[in-house]
């Protein structure tokens, strides 16, 4: 890892007394701050839920004689809308994760808003794609689990939306500290997780039906 | 050191992996032509058995808690459940399969001696999973097929009057509305087929001997043998209950 | 360079000298604040691991009692001293309260204090999620217990197996309260998973390269790593569990297209792993128990840290033997077949080479050395009957029998809990300050064993003749009798050995503390320190050079200087060379983890009642977090004065 080479302290020889420290950075982005391994932590936490509800779906559907079990498909609109809302959704996070590493404070406060701003929409798009399953949770296993998949990437959204919230609010108004910027930085590393765990998702409640 | 110590471990597993492998092989090698089916529902807590499922194994009829095979035929037994999982063990004829609701499965095992062998439950089903056994009574093809026979028969009408008297008290009450008696008006499917209950080594699933003091306590209170069991208790008098005692007992 | 003494950097006082100040200035720094909102605002991770293994132990001691009622009852046929459903409430709380409140959580516990002990450090990572961790645990733990109180305990098996905890064959709250208990104790392993995992990688002693890293540190990583794949797989199934029964979903319902076997899959795949999550940890307190009482370093380390490694790995491939009387496909099973029997190659790798080194070590003999080698004996037994288990044909007769109730007690028992109380003798005198007595140790290791063994080894013979598992009762004359009642009188003989050490920490507890800092001449970092340690851990933070460094002359002669003494500030090194490379400001105490707890508590147990307390219940649960987070203007004023940009 050679980032971090550049500011650490090579170690003393065993004659040497005391290795001072004071010269080190307070805080640094990526693998080098323990945020990031929180985050990652949380992350291969959540892939594996997510991987677990996946699988759960093809097994019910290996068991299932019929599929969808009486329901029509679900409807392909809202969900690839929203698809493409959060695909979008990456270049705000993306600036905002930029100006984190700029440590550019003001510019961090206005592109964690855009990124409520989408986190927002995609709840409000969210809720169509609800009443556009075409099956309701407790209509069969195939509503259960397709219900179960879709509410749990809706946590996601709605956690990082908060989450979102309380950083911006932060940024603008909290007592501010460049440490910051390391929590900017992770909420993006965060968010593309979001996005990227969604496209599995996507695909199988609206396309492996299909298949 | 260690290294030997560990290559030998890694032989002698790889060892037992091939004789389990093999010895798997050689189990689930039992010839199916010929074989008699039998169909078992596992209940929350008792043995549905239905004979005759298959078509060429006349005579067809249902029975509870009590399975009878010839020795040296094969017997392929379709497990279901009607309600929660249960599993079928009889040790001393073969190890065990799962009753999984909605999964139906078979197990196939053959007797190769005469005799009575213990069935249970192994897999736990709630309140009263410790008291749900079966006896299995592998008997010579001739005594099989007798006793098949006489089972697929309806019930032996009610000669006397205390039976007669017994019979009309099982149809009033609630009795009828739960089991089934063969060429009578009893034909509730709740609880165990009774049309040959007389026949039967045991009551309340392999709980208790089935003798006249036993079957009186069971219908009286049937709590007091096997707590938490579905079966309700009833509200005779005791001239009511030997009636209905001496009822089932003439169903042989 | 500098030399010993006080210095200061602007405002702030830094540590590295040897001055009386310094110290001081560290322990008040470090320190929980006094009076009961201080105790509920502590985060110092001595204090929350205490708390942790205080709780799992009196878990532990409840389910034991279960345990000992559960053998009453079959101390002789036909015994009605419990009805059914009392007595299937009894064994679900014993498996239940077994395996999550205490086995899985207790070796978290003990890794939450000893670990920042052995890699040289002051804190753990994320010391307020900690704090909140142990609150969630608390409170699922309470409200299991409280169920039970109640009369309202589950009584579907540790392993709940549905459709009989399902909506239609368990009315009532019993299953409901099982489920959630569930996902409190999960999300609080999951969650000390996260605070370890980054405490070990990324808050190593300057020098402490991961090959230098003390084996119960590694059995800890590797476990935490395991934690992550496997728990979500039971809060997977227990959420579809507790929505089946509560809004009507159909997962597990094969009428309306669910599936039975779904939830034996999740179950099971995070049911095995468990098995190590609780048996790996142990390892660990073996290697450091084994090293010290031979006088020399554990025999082929890098090959005990690859059996470690491979274990885990293997854990995940097993799932599937739990399930062989299932309809699963022959091939299938072959597989499940051969991995469950390779597992025992990394587990006889270990075996050997803590064998090498006792052999070639001088063995000292005190009582956590005792515990160490009957665990040799008992986990032998426990591995033959498991590789037994692990073939399909014998499985098949014994699945479900008391053969299994001795395999597991032999694995459970025997790998995890004599370590365990080895460990407690082990470390009890750093935790606490005071020395166990060792001649109640011999009397409790002795009544242990002697007790276990007569209360498990006949339920081998009882499996093999056929007595099935669960089962409230058992009529006479199937010739168990005998071997029950002498099961019986072991358990008890248990019962009296864990009275042992009570009393045992009772007495320890009525002296003062004078621990010596190192009374077993042992090898690890924690030995260097002050027993019990001060807040701080460390007055100055070592720099690593081997394996085992309290038995190097040379460790004590350069330590870390010039970070805040008057501020949590923790030294962050590279997470394989532990080069230092950041100096962090970790959070002060504060109440809000524990208010974030109750909030969660509340939604938990709210949405058993009303699907609706999801909702409502999320109000709450996030103004207590973003509370939390918000920071406080003096410690931002504190970080601001220390700060540096990289």
């Amino acid at each position: 890892m050679s980032a971090e080479s550049k500011d650490q302290a090579t170690l003393p020889d065993e004659a040497t007394t005391v290795l001072d420290v004071r010269h080190l950075p307070t805080f640094a982005f990526g693998p080098r701050s323990i945020m990031w391994w929180s985050t990652m932590g949380l992350i291969l936490i959540e892939s594996t839920v997510f991987a677990i509800s996946i699988v759960s779906y093809f097994y019910l559907r290996s068991v299932a004689s019929a599929w969808p079990i009486n329901a029509a498909q679900p409807d392909l609109l809202w969900g690839t809308v929203n698809t493409g809302i959060m695909v979008l959704s990456l270049l705000p996070n993306q600036l905002a994760k930029n100006a984190s590493e700029r440590k550019d404070r003001q510019a961090c406060a206005i592109w964690m808003t855009a990124c409520l701003l989408c986190a927002i929409a995609f709840l409000v798009v969210r809720g169509f794609e609800f009443a556009t399953l075409r099956v309701n949770w407790d209509t069969n296993a195939y509503g259960s689990i397709v219900w179960l998949l879709l509410g749990l990437h809706t946590t996601h959204l709605i956690t990082d939306a908060l989450d979102s919230a309380v950083l911006a609010a932060l940024l603008f108004v909290g007592p501010f500290e460049p440490k910051r910027f390391v929590d900017v930085n992770e909420s993006g590393m965060y968010w593309y997780f979001v996005v990227i765990a969604w496209i599995p998702i996507y695909g199988t409640i609206y396309w492996a039906p299909r298949l | 050191m260690v290294g030997a110590a560990s290559v030998l471990s890694v032989l002698l597993l790889v060892g037992l992996v091939a004789a389990d492998v093999l010895t798997d092989h050689a189990l689930s090698g039992l010839p199916a032509a010929d074989a008699l089916h039998v169909k078992v529902v596992g209940r929350q807590w008792w043995w549905e058995v239905h004979y005759g499922q298959n078509g060429n194994d006349a005579p067809t009829f249902t029975t509870a808690n009590e399975l009878h095979v010839p020795v040296g035929r094969v017997v392929i037994v379709e497990l279901e459940a009607a309600d929660v999982i249960h599993t079928f063990w009889v040790p001393n004829l073969h190890g065990k399969k799962d009753m999984i609701p909605g999964r139906p499965a078979t197990i196939v095992f053959r007797a190769d001696r005469p005799g009575a062998f213990r069935g249970q439950c192994a897999e736990f089903c709630g309140a009263e999973h410790a008291l749900m056994a079966f006896p299995v009574v592998a008997e010579s093809r001739a005594d099989f097929q007798q006793w098949a026979l006489r089972q697929s028969a309806s019930a032996v009408p009610a000669g006397d009057e205390i039976t007669r008297r017994g019979q009309a008290l099982f149809q009033e009450n609630d009795c009828a509305k739960c089991h089934t008696v063969r060429g009578t008006d009893a034909t509730g499917t709740i609880g165990p087929d009774l049309t040959h209950l007389g026949s039967r080594q045991s009551l309340a699933a392999g709980t208790v001997a089935n003798d006249h003091a036993n079957l009186a306590k069971w219908i009286a209170a049937p709590g007091s043998i096997k707590p938490g069991t579905t079966m309700p208790a009833t509200a005779f008098n005791d001239e009511e209950l030997r009636s209905v005692v001496a009822y089932l007992e003439s169903l042989r | 360079m500098m030399p010993d003494g006080v210095h200061r950097h602007g405002d702030h006082l830094l540590d590295g000298g040897l001055d009386q100040a310094v110290v001081n200035a560290l322990a008040r720094t470090w320190s929980d604040p006094p009076s009961w909102t201080g105790a509920l605002s502590a985060i110092n991770h001595k204090t929350v691991s205490r708390r942790f293994m205080v709780t799992t132990f009196v878990f532990f001691l409840l389910a034991g009692l279960f345990a000992l009622a559960i053998r009453l009852q079959l101390a002789r046929p036909d015994n009605h001293l419990f009805d059914p459903d009392l007595y299937n409430q009894l064994f679900t709380m014993h498996g239940t309260a077994m395996m999550f409140l205490f086995a899985v959580p207790v070796m978290q516990a003990v890794a939450l204090y000893l670990v920042p002990l052995m890699i040289g450090t002051r804190s753990v990572a994320f010391p307020r999620m900690n704090a909140y961790a142990y609150w969630v645990f608390l409170f699922g733990g309470l409200l299991l217990f409280g169920a039970f109180a109640v009369g309202s305990g589950p009584n579907t098996g540790w392993f709940s197996y549905v459709p009989l905890s399902g909506p239609d064959y368990s009315p009532g709250k019993g299953v409901d309260i099982w489920a959630q208990m569930i996902t409190f104790t999960e999300l609080s392993s999951l969650l000390v998973a996260i605070v370890l995992i980054t405490t070990i990688l990324k808050m190593r002693a300057p020098g402490m390269t991961l090959s230098r890293m003390p084996l119960f540190v590694w059995a800890t990583l590797v476990t935490q790593f395991m934690v992550l794949f496997a728990m979500p797989a039971v809060m997977f199934g227990s959420t579809a569990l507790i929505l089946d029964r509560l809004v009507g979903t159909h997962f597990y319902n094969p009428a309306n297209g669910g599936d039975v076997l779904l939830w034996q899959h999740v179950f099971w795949f995070f049911g095995h792993p468990e098995v190590y999550l609780i048996f790996i940890p142990p390892l660990g307190f073996i290697s450091s128990i084994i090293a010290t009482f031979t006088g020399r370093p554990i025999f082929g380390y890098p090959a005990m840290v690859m059996a470690l490694i491979v274990t885990a790995f293997l854990a995940f491939g097993l799932w599937v033997h739990h399930m062989f009387a299932t309809n699963i496909p022959e091939l299938g099973k072959s597989f499940f077949t051969a991995a469950s029997l390779m597992i025992a190659i990394p587990s006889g790798i270990q075996i050997f080479c803590w064998l090498a080194t006792l052999c070639t070590g001088r063995i000292v003999l005190r009582t956590p050395m005792y515990f160490v080698l009957a665990f040799f004996f008992i986990l032998v037994l426990g591995g033959l009957t498991g590789v037994m288990l692990g073939s399909v044909s014998l499985d098949l007769q014994v699945h479900d029998t008391y053969f299994v109730v001795a395999h597991l007690h032999y694995v459970l028992l025997g790998g995890a809990v004599f370590p365990l109380f080895g460990a407690f003798f082990f470390w009890f005198p750093k935790f606490t300050g005071r020395m166990l007595n060792e001649r109640l140790g011999l009397w409790q290791f002795w009544l242990f064993f002697v007790g276990f063994n007569v209360a498990f080894f006949p339920m081998h013979w009882l499996g093999l003749h056929g007595m099935p598992r669960r089962v409230w009762t058992y009529p006479a004359g199937m010739g168990w009798e005998t071997m029950n009642f002498v099961a019986t009188i072991g358990a008890f003989t248990i019962g009296l050995s864990v009275l042992l050490f009570l009393i045992n920490v009772v007495l320890a507890y009525r002296h003062l503390p004078g621990a010596p800092s190192d009374p077993w001449n042992a090898d690890g970092l924690e030995w260097t320190i002050p027993s019990p340690p001060p807040p701080h851990n460390f007055d100055r933070l070592p720099v690593v050079r081997s394996r085992s460094p309290a038995w190097e002359e040379n460790t004590s002669a350069t330590a870390i200087g010039g970070l805040a003494a008057d501020a949590r500030e923790v030294l962050i090194t590279s997470a394989v060379e532990a080069k230092p490379d950041l100096r962090v400001l970790f959070p002060t105490s504060s109440i809000w983890p524990f208010i974030s707890a109750v909030a969660t508590t509340v939604l938990f147990i709210g949405s058993i009642y009303t699907p609706w307390a999801v909702v409502w219940g999320s109000i709450p649960v996030s103004i207590a977090v973003a509370v939390w987070f918000w920071p406080d203007k003096n410690d931002t004023q504190t970080a601001l004065s220390l700060e540096r940009h990289p």
